[in-house]
């Protein structure tokens, strides 16, 4: 399986979907695509034909301004047709721009505002312990996410439980909505903090299709504690200009040339 | 209506463990019984009301039956998001239960009176709103709820009336009618009842005859006990110990003017546009704010001038 082609498809998936809706988020977006790409295709015990069987490992995207991210993943995957995604956005959609449950298989939360998708988390993963049950429960951050109290309220509670089924990641691209997370609240030492709350913590390159993929399967041998793998990122990775001016792209949709010009780069 | 709340909730997670009772640090011993008698169900979660709603959705979405307990102000305000977004829009099976609604608190200050909370859970779609009037309705109400999915909000507050009739079986959400009179209908909700049944009391000595409304559900709303009310009594007032925007009063202005069946003399006993700042206990309180039988005897004989 190449899953850094299937990254790129996603990624043209998005452009088509964001261009066409004219949605903003395609740098957030392109951030965690190749995360979602190995937990989808690499990680998650899934069944696209049953999308609520009980083993199932749960996923939940807390940065739900990402969810054009998600929906083509899901699409990609196999949980309903690719067709479908032309919807995004559009008058009577059930594909709103920040992730929504209702009617999509597959998604196990609607998130959107910032700070809910953790503490949800811990919840899913404390009855897993409560039932003995062994799937695993994912959960995507945003890195200015983490300015949310109620990120730490729940840090707290997962070190408290010992919640070893649970592996937060953080998409640590170090943009912010309007600004570099650096200047308005620093984050640093970003892994000293998760480690205080008493998390297994790893540090990756969040593009890295292999590591992605072994940090992932040893978060989820990771007994005693839970997990926090913060992955480093590129906001807009995979489109050159989108790069170079990353906070630009947490709002705008490419239009004409830009949008020819970024499938070519993603070709 | 706290100790019928908590024997309820006993009975019927004893039978049913997929119920889990989560608290915010809150509840000093009284709920040691529950603790002994289901121990796998209970969890304090700690003075953080926004991990705690969201706990309680993650278990929801796995199946259970979850209640949150704090005062009331502390897991809705604080939560607010939590309990709109993931309770509300996901129609989680999520009890939110507080206690000490109303002036409660008394003497703890403003911090503590729960005088907004109907008004707004109440605009949250999806959310069942129930406001007991006294300890009997309250164990209906809990019954009610445990027994029944989706987003509930309960409030309980101090009260140990028991004012069930002879035979008379809890309905949910149909309004209780504890006195009858066609001078003026008096509508409450939660434990201000019992200044309202003494006003009726004092007001029918004086041969003034009043229709006593228990609203212990205020949403979803029994629109035909008010429209009744309406036609078939002299005036409505309203009394809450809660805003009177967006609370009872509202809820039967609404109702009123939905149905063309405006009432002619309506008045609404509740906090206008402010926070119970002064210092004193709940009857206190309820004397100061106009919310006791005097102030409502008072109200009653105004409008029938």
């Amino acid at each position: 399986m190449d899953t850094k082609k299937i990254a790129q498809n996603i990624r043209k998936r998005v452009l088509k979907m964001t261009c066409e809706a004219q949605s903003p988020h395609i740098s957030s977006i392109f951030s965690i695509v190749d995360i979602v790409t190995i937990l989808y295709f690499k990680i998650l015990n899934l069944d696209t034909q049953n999308p609520r069987w009980l083993k199932r490992d749960r996923f939940i995207l807390s940065k739900g301004h990402a969810g054009a991210g998600v929906y083509a993943t899901l699409a990609e995957r196999g949980f309903f047709d690719v067709n479908e995604l032309d919807n995004y956005c559009k008058n009577g959609s059930k594909f709103s721009g920040h992730i929504s449950h209702k009617n999509i298989p597959g998604v196990e939360l609607s998130t959107g505002a910032l700070g809910h998708g953790l503490p949800v988390a811990n919840g899913m993963a404390l009855n897993a312990k409560l039932n003995q049950q062994e799937h695993k429960i994912f959960v995507l951050l945003s890195d200015g996410e983490c300015d949310e109290g109620s990120v730490w309220e729940a840090a707290l509670f997962a070190g408290h439980h010992k919640l070893d089924n649970l592996v937060v990641i953080i998409d640590y691209n170090k943009i912010q909505c309007i600004a570099k997370t650096q200047d308005v609240l620093d984050l640093e030492p970003f892994v000293d903090k998760w480690k205080s709350f008493g998390f297994m913590v790893k540090e990756i390159d969040g593009h890295d299709h292999e590591a992605l993929e072994g940090c992932f399967m040893e978060a989820k041998q990771t007994k005693g504690q839970p997990t926090c793998i913060i992955a480093h990122t590129i906001k807009g990775k995979g489109v050159s200009f989108m790069e170079n001016d990353k906070i630009l792209w947490h709002f705008r949709s490419a239009q004409g040339e830009e949008y020819d010009c970024a499938l070519k780069e993603l070709a | 209506m706290r100790d019928g709340f908590i024997k309820v909730l006993t009975e019927v997670a004893k039978n049913n463990p997929e119920v889990m009772f989560l608290t915010g640090d809150l509840g000093f011993k009284i709920f040691d019984n529950f603790i002994t008698q289901c121990p796998k169900q209970f969890l304090n979660v700690g003075v953080a009301e926004q991990s705690m709603l969201g706990v309680a959705m993650g278990m929801s979405l796995e199946g259970r039956r979850v209640l949150v307990y704090s005062i009331a102000n502390f897991h809705i305000f604080r939560a607010l998001e939590q309990i709109r977004n993931d309770v509300c829009y996901h129609e989680a099976d999520v009890k939110i239960v507080s206690t000490g609604g109303g002036f409660g608190y008394g003497t703890a200050g403003m911090s503590h009176h729960a005088t907004e909370d109907l008004s707004i859970m109440r605009a949250l779609p999806h959310m069942t709103v129930l406001t007991p009037g006294d300890a009997w309705e309250a164990i209906g109400a809990t019954q009610f709820m445990l027994n029944n999915k989706g987003p509930f909000y309960l409030s309980l507050e101090k009260s140990n009336i028991n004012s069930q009739k002879i035979d008379e079986v809890f309905e949910f959400g149909k309004i209780r009618q504890l006195r009858d009179g066609a001078d003026l209908t008096l509508i409450s909700v939660g434990s201000v009842l019992s200044e309202v049944v003494l006003a009726a009391d004092i007001l029918a000595k004086e041969n003034i005859f009043c229709r006593v409304l228990s609203v212990h559900c205020l949403k979803p709303i029994d629109q035909d006990a008010i429209i009744r009310a309406a036609k078939e009594t002299g005036g409505i007032i309203t009394i809450e110990e809660n805003s009177i925007f967006g609370g009872l009063g509202s809820t039967v202005s609404e109702v009123c003017m939905e149905n063309n069946v405006g009432s002619k003399k309506f008045t609404m006993m509740g906090l206008r546009n402010e926070f119970s700042a002064i210092v004193g206990d709940p009857t206190y309180l309820r004397h100061y704010y106009k919310l006791d039988s005097e102030a409502i005897i008072a109200k009653a004989k105004k409008l029938l001038k």
